[in-house]
């Protein structure tokens, strides 16, 4: 693989308490453009706040985001979402009424042009700016993520690998170029493990997608498997930085965290 | 036998000329270029491909396969789901004049090594990365391959062996091979002669490594002709291909019918939507092995427990009609204006949308071929109005020999020959057969041919030994009894027939498979593998918690559910031949395990030896036998597992 080196994610000085507790300290952190780039740490080690800051949900209290040299810190989430920033959650957050395919729609209103009243009506270009997404949801993401003989069933039927395989194809279908996933192999067994580690290695190599990802994962075996770099946290702190290599051998991330790679790492 | 019934509006005259791929540049022609052939639903829709983009395909696919060096007569293995890319690939190694070696697409590695390497496969067109993989670890093990194709892009980017090439590459040197040379195609595939080989088929043996059967293009058409002389398909007929094309029915449908007739051959998004897509299409015909039909039934029948009290009543009213219906029906008696009145009925109220669910509203002619279909499932298509029928053959005939004709249809026989096919019983009771169809002999393998084609008094070709035993009842039906001895005798003397039992416990949705012993035993006993999603779901509408497959089978609700299906069972069957114990095995039978052929029949020897523990333990007095053994995952992984099994009797 190419070394990136464009910077796409830039974060400075990064303060996120809640009252008296400190989330985040003093963080910097780089993403650069092309990498999938892995946040691990121990519980309660900042790693979930970090992307809520990022997505905008978290308000922190210093510090400075930028994305793509803007400063982000001042916009809402759904502004950050217009710029191509997505996620998934590690408990999932989907329409558990609605069918996959609707849920995966959803993902797509952004790029709704076309009103209520065009819409109703489903004449020139509300049909076809429907035809073009729906193109692009089928050939783009359906295929994708191999999730043809779901699109009409409703989510809070399908397994709970398949819903979060349906989470990420929401994500997808706002077109990001930062993908934030939060523990996306929780709660999954070994096979559909894999499948989503193949997953996320297509979304960032595919050329049709090249999505930068940042990944919070306990799955160790994963983490060093595919990231093209690592940080690690420790009680809002960054405590190393480097390639999977480094971070397996650094010694303050031994002490603080290594002790229970083991424990996360049954997997394997 | 002459031939006779429904001549066939297409029919050509089969001449020692005539081959597969002359026949589908005939069918183009008649057919037009602009005419569907295909469809496959990709993206969520349903495209169709022309007979004149079938053809083309082919024709790049097949010089490029001239361009990358195959010669006539060379070998050509297929692996993949059913796709127009792989009917393209087959098609287009026979007009180069190449022979086509289909493998299971969930061959296991030692399969695809075998059968590539013992076949002398000169290239491997897998579908995408999974065979692509098998295909890069077995060739060192086989230095004849010398090419890996592959048509799916998905996870290929980093794939950069010298040995693989894209199909579309394949096709890129068909184009400039048709460029250099225009008249090269139409040569090759006019040099070919209804005597070649066309088809190198490894059969699936219940007992020992797979044979490779010699087909030719005259095998394949006077099979596909004589068949559609009993039941013609039109032209405007529907099918849908989605059985793996390893195995001969597929071959007889899609290619030996299918360019004769010029139905359009559909094939499915993915094989997870191959039902869904199956009631989309609503085909005209389907010939598939009894586990589809199984499969079928029990999905209705799980519906059925999970309706509301009503509609349940409704079913089971209208179900009563079906069966007195098709009784009388079978039984060729006439019936009632009462009666008549009350399909009518059932038909508005229940069978026409049961048969839609299943795909089925439009079928004119459903087969059900590979191993026996039991009693009760056979009795409930003719209840819901679906012509069923029994077909019996063996890939070294071509697929099939004989077959139930309509309104002539009876549960415990296979039908009558097809035209211009002899069927005997040898005075030991074997079922032997003769027609243009037979088989040319076992590759590299002179023995196990001598064994299977013998001369018999006159010239007219060799018989084609089946190793099948039976006998021709009094309408002239064949009757074939279970490959693997299908009588079996306990020590006090009383015969049963396992198979006959397993089908029929195969009935209740609840059992996935039942393999049955007491040969040579002092009682009939059986050991079970529960169907896991029904159980499953069975279970938690009961609040029972389980983790798995293994600690659901061994809940004494599940004991008990078990042994009422086998009470059940039991009651229809005589004193000797009841099951007395049984035991639910702690997996489900899985051909990866060798314990099933690929066409999920039983391979009762090896089972033995396997689970010799167990079945000790049905024949002592123990309740319990304890397990330790491993398993293997498909990744190689291994997992030990240890347990203890329930034994139980069957009360009642």
């Amino acid at each position: 693989m190419p070394e990136q080196t464009v910077t796409q994610l830039k974060v400075d000085d990064l303060h996120l308490w809640f009252g008296g507790v400190a989330a985040l300290t003093d963080l910097d952190l780089e993403v650069r453009k092309g990498e999938i780039f892995s946040l691990i740490g121990p519980n309660g080690a900042g790693k979930t706040s970090f992307l809520n800051c990022v997505s905008g949900l978290y308000k922190p209290q210093r510090g400075t985001i930028t994305f793509h040299d803007q400063d982000i810190s001042r916009l809402r989430a759904h502004h950050r979402a217009r710029l191509g920033i997505s996620r998934t959650f590690q408990k999932i957050e989907l329409f558990k009424g609605m069918t996959v395919l609707d849920n995966i729609r959803l993902g797509r209103h952004l790029y709704m042009k076309t009103g209520l009243i065009d819409g109703a009506l489903w004449v020139g270009p509300a049909s076809r700016e429907e035809i073009q997404h729906r193109n692009f949801i089928e050939e783009a993401i359906v295929d994708l993520l191999e999730i043809e003989h779901l699109r009409d069933q409703v989510v809070h039927m399908l397994p709970y690998g398949l819903q979060k395989r349906v989470e990420l194809a929401r994500a997808l279908a706002l077109e990001p170029k930062l993908l934030l996933l939060d523990e996306p192999m929780a709660g999954l067994n070994l096979e559909e493990v894999e499948d989503m580690a193949r997953f996320i290695i297509d979304i960032n190599e595919d050329p049709r997608w090249e999505v930068t990802c940042v990944l919070v994962e306990h799955d160790m075996g994963v983490v060093m498997d595919i990231s093209d770099r690592v940080a690690v946290l420790n009680f809002g702190v960054k405590i190393a930085e480097g390639v999977p290599q480094e971070i397996v051998s650094d010694q303050a991330v031994i002490q603080a965290y290594l002790g229970e790679i083991e424990v996360y790492a049954t997997r394997r | 036998m002459p031939p006779a019934g429904n001549p066939h509006h297409l029919e050509i005259t089969l001449t020692g000329e005539m081959t597969l791929p002359k026949l589908l540049l005939h069918t183009a022609s008649v057919m037009g270029r602009e005419r569907i052939a295909l469809r496959e639903k990709e993206f969520g829709i349903w495209r169709p491909i022309t007979w004149g983009h079938y053809l083309e395909n082919v024709k790049q696919i097949g010089l490029g396969f001239v361009a990358l060096g195959l010669q006539p007569g060379e070998k050509v293995a297929l692996i993949g789901d059913n796709r127009p890319e792989g009917l393209f690939s087959e098609m287009a190694t026979l007009a180069v004049g190449g022979v086509v070696v289909w493998l299971f697409q969930d061959a296991l590695i030692d399969e695809v090594q075998y059968i590539v390497d013992h076949s002398d496969a000169k290239f491997l067109i897998g579908e995408g990365q999974e065979e692509v993989d098998k295909g890069l670890t077995i060739r060192d093990q086989c230095p004849k391959l010398q090419r890996i194709i592959w048509d799916d892009r998905k996870g290929m980017r980093r794939y950069t062996d010298s040995m693989l090439i894209s199909l579309d590459e394949v096709k890129r040197l068909g184009r400039e091979l048709d460029a250099q040379q225009p008249e090269l195609f139409n040569r090759l595939v006019a040099q070919g002669r209804a005597a070649d080989i066309c088809l190198l088929f490894y059969t699936s043996g219940t007992t020992a490594k797979p044979k490779g059967a010699l087909l030719t293009h005259f095998n394949m058409l006077m099979m596909g002709q004589n068949m559609m002389r009993v039941d013609a398909y039109r032209q405007s007929d529907d099918f849908v291909s989605y059985l793996p094309f390893a195995w001969i029915g597929e071959q007889m449908m899609s290619i030996s019918c299918g360019l004769q007739a010029g139905f359009v051959i559909n094939f499915p998004e993915e094989p997870e939507t191959a039902q869904e897509n199956i009631r989309e299409i609503a085909p005209h015909m389907l010939f598939a092995p009894p586990r589809i039909y199984e499969q079928m039934v029990r999905n209705i029948q799980v519906r059925y427990l999970d309706s509301p009290f009503l509609k349940r009543k409704a079913y089971e009213l209208g179900m009563a009609i079906g069966y007195r219906v098709a009784d009388r029906k079978l039984a060729r008696q006439p019936l009632s204006l009462g009666w008549r009145l009350l399909r009518l009925a059932g038909e508005l109220l229940l069978f026409r949308s049961l048969r839609d669910h299943l795909g089925l509203s439009r079928i004119r002619h459903a087969y059900s071929g590979g191993a026996a279909l039991g009693p009760d499932h056979f009795r409930f298509f003719h209840a819901i109005g679906v012509n069923l029928k029994q077909i019996y053959g063996q890939t070294e005939i071509a697929g099939i020999s004989v077959l139930h004709r309509d309104n002539d249809v009876k549960f415990d026989t296979v039908g009558k020959p097809i035209p211009e096919t002899e069927v005997k019983i040898t005075p030991e009771g074997e079922i032997i057969s003769k027609s243009p169809s037979v088989f040319k002999g076992y590759y590299k393998n002179p023995e196990a041919t001598a064994e299977a084609l013998r001369m018999g008094s006159d010239d007219s070709g060799p018989w084609l030994y089946s190793s099948d035993t039976g006998f021709i009842d009094g309408d002239g039906h064949l009757v074939v009894f279970d490959r693997s001895a299908d009588i079996m005798t306990l020590v006090n003397g009383s015969k049963f027939s396992p198979q006959y039992i397993e089908s029929r416990l195969k009935f209740s949705p609840y059992l996935q498979d039942a393999w049955v012993l007491g040969d040579h035993r002092p009682y009939v006993t059986a050991v079970i593998c529960m169907a896991y999603n029904v159980v499953g779901k069975w279970a938690e509408s009961r609040n029972i918690a389980y983790t798995s497959y293994m600690e659901l089978s061994q809940k004494p609700e599940v004991y008990q559910l078990v042994g009422q299906a086998i009470s059940e069972v039991n009651r229809y069957l005589p004193e000797a031949a009841r099951i007395r114990r049984f035991v639910n095995l702690y997996k489900a039978f899985d051909a990866d395990d060798d314990e099933l052929t690929r066409t999920r029949k039983l391979r009762r020897r090896f089972l033995e030896e396997r689970y010799q523990d167990i079945v000790h333990s049905l024949y002592s007095r123990k309740d319990f036998v304890h397990i330790e053994t491993t398993i293997t995952y498909e990744d190689g992984r291994i997992a030990n597992i240890k347990t203890s099994l329930r034994l139980e009797e069957v009360s009642g």
